[in-house]
């Protein structure tokens, strides 16, 4: 389908959102990282799989971008594309990555490699991945200080100290020998997330940075990433499941649903008034405190592989408010009310009449 | 320091002995983790013990769902690995379905398949837990591989992609390796091979916590479904409170290797006597908190290599005094059902 977001062109003064491209964020400042028509491609023998589809988006320096959405939508891979660590035969088929105003999506691989860790902080999904199991954590974090820092051994000794203090690794001066494997899930985590702070770069992509953590120590990380936005103007990308983190930390929301930004906008409208019908299902899953249901909610049926994406919305066969057109027309994001939503429902010429009564609406309210 | 543990946290040896389906008595597990010899030597460091689990007691009946929670590092991955037999007890007892499966970590195979096959464990970490050589397909069907080999090849396929749709995902995938999925799709693979064998008990630590919350509502509602249908029994392990307070019978607070309170969970929500229970559901971020400082617990996590002495929780614990930082507090028994290990509570200075 199209992929020129035509109705979103004149929406740019809704807040920071700025899809169009051209324009600055809000506070006139230009982006950290912009993100363009980002469309990812993996050749497979039964024809193209597209990962990514038509990914726009903008983060302004001091800003937090938390990206939600369904198990498989593309978050990870937007990431991954973003630092192009893309598994093969995985590739960028169109789209531009500007950090800091310069182009980067198209650099040499010799020119890219060293904005990783020192530019561009990742915390990745699996801590594993970024642990080496054969060398201690002590080890592992002076190594990357010093490829990063100009420190000397002691220096970067006291550093990594200083780097586990922070994220919360009690008593560090007794576990800095310990191996990878003697720490706990959630102590692994936060030694990742010491690594990708190491260098202090400007951006960081914090891939579920807080799933193995409890709450207590959640909110000290979550308030170490807001104060390094407060402080070095560092811009990061959010991505989690837990609505609560999200509410808590993000500026901005942006949702995902089979490899597209379906809605966009400002954590309170997304999170209260979510807009696009996916959004809405979403909100209404999450498990309350305040009360016990027999049946959590859930949204029926399950998102389609990326090799039977339906015509038309992808998120048609699920809806409750699903027409005609929704099968065979795209939808691009148009405002909503004071967020961006990939849906017909916003149309702002001929909006679809939304489908009263059903789970759609009440959804939003079983909160 | 704990010359009076191998006393305390053992379950009241009144409850029905006859639908208890676990009983873990005075649970143990210590880790060495001393520098390696040469750097002992040089820098005449000692022996340094790690006690990761250090007296825990708790019983579990047929078809009913008891939590873990507690701060990260406080042992609940340890207790579960301790109740599967992946790592051998320093101390204590398990006594499961009447057997005592204490060694169970030192018996070898088919010796273990007649115990093993009635429980399942979904790990943390769902990518260290799939081989990443196998198809999704072998992954899910090997334990009915080992546990049921009379079953045809077909009958196995068929059974495996029913399982990847109960799980939410389709039976295509089933020829697809690890790596091709997401992170979230990966810890459902790990939830369907957990299925595949129908376990009567499973231990799920974190089992959800890679999923976005329409799959998790998805896959707890499953859980839920099957407990209702063949009366599942579940350890469960999750730092969300919501999840827990969602799924659990029952509740065990963990603080540093020992359970602080273990209580009903409409109970412990309501009304947690513990003041590090207090704490910790207090530390709940909320939507409604959007922009809003959250309460967190207020000061240093203890090292676990030297913990306090006394009560572990004296130093963070706004009502600590003396009688806390000498002597280890047992739990003890309240009329309300709830079990609470501190003494001011059980002095009556503590509600
Ligand atoms: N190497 C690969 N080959 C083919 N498909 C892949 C590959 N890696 C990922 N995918 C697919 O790309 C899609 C997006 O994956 P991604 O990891 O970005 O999801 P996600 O949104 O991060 O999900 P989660 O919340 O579960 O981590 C998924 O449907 C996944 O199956
Ligand atoms: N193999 C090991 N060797 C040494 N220490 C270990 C080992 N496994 C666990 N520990 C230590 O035991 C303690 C408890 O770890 P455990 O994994 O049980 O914590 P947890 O409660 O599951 O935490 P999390 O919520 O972070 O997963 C931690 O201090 C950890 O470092
Ligand atoms: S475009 Fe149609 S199918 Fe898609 S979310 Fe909106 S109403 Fe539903
Ligand atoms: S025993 Fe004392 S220090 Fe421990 S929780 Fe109770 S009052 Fe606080
Ligand atoms: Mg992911
Ligand atoms: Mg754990």
């Amino acid at each position: 389908m199209s992929s020129t977001p035509s109705s979103v062109e004149n929406s740019g003064e809704q807040n920071a959102i700025a899809v169009t491209g051209h324009e600055p964020g809000a506070a006139g400042q230009e982006p950290v990282l912009s993100v363009r028509h980002l469309r990812v491609e993996f050749p497979t023998r039964h024809g193209t799989l597209v990962a990514l589809d038509d990914v726009s988006f903008d983060i302004a320096p001091g800003e937090v971008l938390g990206v939600v959405g369904e198990s498989g939508a593309g978050k990870s891979m937007t990431g991954n594309a973003v630092i192009r660590l893309l598994e093969p035969p995985g590739r960028i088929a169109e789209g531009e990555v500007h950090l800091s105003g310069r182009r980067i999506d198209d650099l040499p691989e010799e020119r890219f490699v060293p904005l990783r860790g020192r530019h561009i902080g990742m915390i990745f999904q699996d801590p594993l991945t970024s642990l080496n199991p054969l060398f201690s954590v002590g080890d592992q974090l002076i190594e990357t200080i010093r490829t990063h820092l100009p420190m000397n051994e002691r220096e970067a000794r006291e550093e990594a100290l200083k780097l586990l203090r922070e994220v919360g690794i009690p008593a560090p001066e007794n576990r800095l020998d310990s191996y990878p494997h003697q720490f706990s899930g959630g102590m692994r985590q936060r030694v990742v997330i010491a690594l990708a702070l190491a260098a202090r770069p400007e951006f960081i992509i914090a891939d579920e940075p807080t799933t193995a953590l409890d709450v207590s120590v959640q909110a000290q990380i979550l308030a170490l990433l807001k104060r390094l936005c407060a402080d070095h103007g560092t811009a990061v990308m959010l991505v989690t499941h837990d609505m609560g983190v999200i509410a808590e930390t993000a500026d901005r929301v942006a949702v995902m649903y089979a490899g597209r930004l379906i809605e966009i906008g400002p954590v309170d409208e997304v999170v209260r008034n979510p807009q696009h019908p996916y959004t809405k299902g979403l909100m209404a899953s999450i498990p309350g405190i305040e009360k016990r249901l027999e049946r959590l909610y859930q949204i029926e049926g399950s998102m389609p592989r990326l090799a039977a994406i339906p015509a038309g919305c992808a998120f048609n066969p699920r809806c409750p408010h699903a027409q005609e057109r929704c099968r065979v027309q795209r939808p691009d994001l148009m405002p909503a009310e004071g967020s961006l939503a990939a849906c017909w429902l916003h149309d702002p010429v001929d909006p679809l009449p939304p489908r009263r009564g059903e789970a759609g609406e009440e959804m939003a309210h079983v909160r | 320091m704990c010359a009076d543990t191998a006393m305390q946290q053992t379950p009241p040896a009144t409850a029905g002995q006859a639908d208890i389906l676990l009983e873990a008595h005075d649970l143990a597990r210590y880790f060495d983790v001393s520098k390696p010899w040469l750097n002992r030597v040089i820098e005449r460091s000692e022996r340094l013990t790690l006690k990761a689990v250090d007296g825990v007691g708790f019983s579990i009946r047929r078809g009913e769902t008891l939590s873990l929670v507690g701060e990260s590092g406080c042992g609940k991955s340890t207790v579960a690995r301790l109740v599967v037999g992946l790592y051998g007890l320093t101390r204590g007892r398990l006594v499961f379905d009447g057997e005592d499966i204490s060694d169970l970590a030192s018996r070898t195979g088919r010796q273990t398949a007649s115990v093993r096959k009635r429980f399942q464990m979904i790990f943390q970490d769902p990518y260290a837990s799939l081989n990443p050589l196998w198809r999704v397909g072998t992954i899910i069907g090997e334990p009915l591989r080992f546990f049921r080999p009379e079953m045809s090849a077909a009958d196995r396929h068929r059974r495996v992609g029913e399982l990847l749709e109960q799980v939410g995902m389709s039976a295509p995938d089933a020829n697809r390796y690890p790596h091709e999925f997401s992170g979230g799709q990966r810890q459902r693979i790990s939830i369907a091979r957990a299925l595949a064998n129908e376990p009567e008990f499973m231990i799920c630590d974190e089992p959800t916590s890679a999923l976005d919350v329409s799959v998790q509502a998805q896959i707890l509602n499953l859980m839920r479904d099957l407990q209702d249908e063949y009366g599942l029994t579940y350890l469960f392990i999750s730092h969300d409170m919501a999840v827990v307070k969602h799924m659990s019978d029952r509740i065990a607070v963990m603080y540093l290797g020992r359970i602080a309170e273990i209580a009903p969970a409409e109970q412990l929500f309501a009304n947690a006597h513990h003041p590090y229970s207090k704490m910790l559901l207090e530390a709940v971020p909320s939507l409604e908190g959007a922009g809003k400082e959250r309460t967190t617990i207020q000061g240093e996590v203890p090292n676990p290599v030297h913990p306090p002495s006394g009560c572990a929780f004296h130093p963070r614990c706004p009502h600590a005094n003396a009688r806390c930082k000498a002597e280890v507090p047992r739990l003890i028994t309240r009329s309300d059902g709830s079990e609470v290990a501190c003494h001011g509570v059980e002095e009556g200075r503590l509600p």
